[in-house]
């Protein structure tokens, strides 16, 4: 009996990412997903601008490839089309989504925008080589803070679910990592609810995952694995930051 | 018993499969380059391997099948 | 023939979207096209469409750019600075072969500028709405009427050439009101096999995508979308010519600055001036055909308009330079009078304008 394998909803492509980074891991886990709650045939992805740019050919589903930041954006033109019919999932790196997308972000979550974001949080610009992210660490190296992020001058990282947390709109945000067997799995669950909200027609559900990039980092996979544990959880701790249904039920 | 196979030529050689094992099945081959030139994982203990499927879910290319 | 309705200009072009079968309007408030949003914000909610007032230009047309890749007809309105926020947008929506209609109200500038009607986009329209080879279907209506016939034109071409056509009208077209018919018939919607509405696990995916990083595939995709722009070049040119048959002055203007010159057309010939026009009214593709033709017979083109003259520099190439082709102008929402485009007509016709 086949205990694991490939999901279908992911391509039968080698996919770009350096080894030993998370990327991969996490479009398995929206593949799984996907598979698991039977809407390929509907759903349609955004893949932004960043590491995984090219993210339109390693999901099987219908692909759009956005603007930097802009897929939300793209995502609320989608899902509005046809919202019977769609499931939309954005899929967005720190740069992308909490950068020069914050205002897409924070909109489409203060619309309680009926989509998924799945955010990849990694403290660095991957694609172009290592440079300092709005989650980057203080005191973190990048190629453009070489000496170390300086607070005084480039500000201080932006947690992104305690700050959208505070909007009324969005319906679920979650910070998760996958940096062993027991988080990957917490994370998958999280990934699958936020789906789950959007058929159910809940609304804006957006998981952080919380990543590595061994390669801009300096490290090696290994290392980077245990990075996020010394230095990436104390700065952005997991949990659940929102869940207005829970909430709901709880009163 | 279970059964792991792998696809070798998508391997990127990263390893986190080798310390999510808890029962140190794998390793990487160092007398093997795969096409795109890393040293592809293979099961040097599979009789060892008790289908957990860790070595999988950490696998950022699923390259592997568990079977049990 | 049905009934007329006193329209405004922007009103116009929203109820004319909607008889096309737009039914999701994106925008953002800024003057001299609000009431485009207002418009759809009041209609689209009674017949099933969407409107929505997004967080910024650019995320207006992003959200255009994710309706049109789901095959729906879907437009958005600006003015100049909006518009100028939109140009990322337009770039990606021709990197991915999208079609799409965007509005332009245009007002004065550079910057901020003023709130007054202008013409000074023509360049950005035609030529360089942002970065990367690429156009945009550019329609330059010149009455309220033509606010509404243009923007189910704009609609149909799009679909037909999956590209961005513009509506380029000011901020006195806009504003002013006259009476309409919105009497169209809708032809069967084009098939777009390429839309990502899902698989419905009945064919592979579809990717909306302007990413190529061969350079030989990137090549390739502008080579064949330039074959497409020459195609559309020769077929899809609009013009009007107005008392051209025995002119010996040509005045040529679009827009406003057509309505102004017609008046002073009229007063020119009372006076035995023989002068005429040539109208464009697709921008680009730019109609060089009636140029070619009049340069060959009058002494002077005089180009009417509210720029520091930008449209000019295409009736030089399209009238290849045989004959003088002047500039009578205001700019920053200041717009020629007929006596002023009456005194260029005078002066050409005693011997050129300098």
């Amino acid at each position: 009996m086949v205990v694991f394998e490939k999901p279908k909803a992911l391509a039968d492509v080698q996919m770009h990412y350096c080894p030993g980074c998370t990327h991969g891991i996490v479009h398995r886990l929206v593949a799984e997903v996907i598979d698991e709650l039977g809407i390929e045939g509907k759903t349609i992805g955004i893949a932004p601008v960043g590491c995984s740019v090219m993210a339109y050919n390693y999901f099987n589903c219908d692909m759009i490839e956005a603007a930097h930041g802009r897929a939300p954006a793209v995502a609320t033109g989608v899902k509005r089309s046809d919202p019977e019919n769609h499931i939309v999932f954005t899929y967005q790196g720190d740069g992308d989504l909490a950068s020069i997308g914050m205002a897409e972000t924070v909109h489409s979550a203060a619309r309680n925008e009926n989509i998924t974001v799945i955010f990849i949080n990694n403290a660095i610009y991957g694609m172009t080589g290592g440079q300092m992210a709005p989650t980057s660490l203080p005191g973190q190296v990048t190629q453009t803070s070489p000496y170390g992020r300086d607070t005084d001058a480039c500000g201080f990282p932006i947690r992104v679910c305690e700050m959208l947390s505070t909007l009324d709109g969005p319906e679920y945000l979650e910070r998760v990592t996958v940096n062993n067997v027991k988080n990957v799995k917490n994370a998958k669950k999280a990934i699958k609810k936020a789906f789950q909200n959007q058929i159910d027609g809940k609304g804006f559900s957006l998981v952080e995952v919380v990543s590595t990039c061994p390669t801009n980092w300096g490290m090696t996979p290994q290392d980077a694995l245990k990075w996020v544990d010394e230095k990436m959880l104390p700065y952005y701790p997991l949990g659940v930051y929102k869940d207005r249904s829970a909430e709901k039920e709880e009163k | 018993m279970a059964k792991l196979t792998f696809k070798t030529d998508n391997c990127k050689g990263c390893g986190l499969c080798i310390d999510a094992c808890p029962k140190q099945v794998l390793a990487l081959a160092k007398d093997k380059i795969n096409k795109k030139g890393h040293h592809p994982v293979e099961a040097v203990n599979p009789d060892a391997c008790i289908g957990c499927a860790f070595c999988a879910t950490m696998c950022p290319d699923c390259i592997i099948t568990v079977e049990r | 023939m049905s009934d007329k309705v006193l329209m405004k200009g922007n009103e116009a072009i929203a109820e004319a979207a909607i008889i096309a079968g737009c039914r999701h309007y994106f925008g953002y408030p800024i003057t001299p096209q609000t009431e485009v949003a207002a418009y759809m914000a009041k209609r689209m909610p009674k017949i099933g469409g969407t409107f929505l007032q997004a967080e910024s230009e650019i995320a207006a047309i992003n959200m255009v750019y994710g309706v049109a890749s789901t095959g729906k007809r879907v437009m958005t309105s600006s003015s100049s600075p909006g518009i100028s926020l939109k140009g990322e947008g337009l770039s990606y929506l021709a990197g991915a072969d999208l079609p799409s209609l965007v509005v332009n109200v245009q007002r004065g500038g550079p910057g901020l500028g003023g709130i007054q009607p202008s013409q000074s986009d023509y360049f950005q329209a035609t030529k360089g709405a942002a970065h990367g080879d690429f156009h945009m279907i550019v329609l330059a209506p010149s009455s309220v009427q033509e606010m509404a016939d243009l923007t189910v034109k704009g609609f149909d071409l799009a679909d037909k050439y999956r590209m961005t056509a513009m509506v380029l009208a000011d901020g006195t077209m806009g504003q002013m009101m006259e009476p309409v018919s919105l009497d169209y018939e809708i032809g069967e919607p084009v098939e777009k096999p390429w839309a990502t509405t899902g698989t419905k696990m009945e064919r592979p995916h579809n990717i909306v995508n302007s990413l190529f990083l061969e350079p030989d595939v990137l090549e390739k995709s502008n080579f064949e979308r330039y074959e497409r722009y020459s195609y559309i070049e020769e077929n899809e040119c609009m013009y009007e010519e107005y008392m051209m048959d025995d002119a010996e002055i040509c005045v040529t203007a679009f827009g406003i600055a057509a309505r102004v010159s017609k008046n002073a057309i009229n007063e020119a010939r009372k006076k035995g001036i023989k002068v005429g026009l040539i109208r464009p009214i697709t921008l680009w593709p730019f109609p060089k055909a009636p140029y070619k033709k009049a340069a060959d017979k009058v002494k002077e083109i005089i180009s009417v308009e509210l720029s520091m003259g930008q449209m000019i520099e295409d009736v030089r190439l399209a009238s290849e330079c045989k004959v003088p082709v002047t500039l009578c102008n205001r700019v920053g929402g200041m717009i020629p009078t007929p006596e002023q485009v009456l005194e260029a007509i005078e002066k050409a016709a005693k011997g050129g304008n300098k």
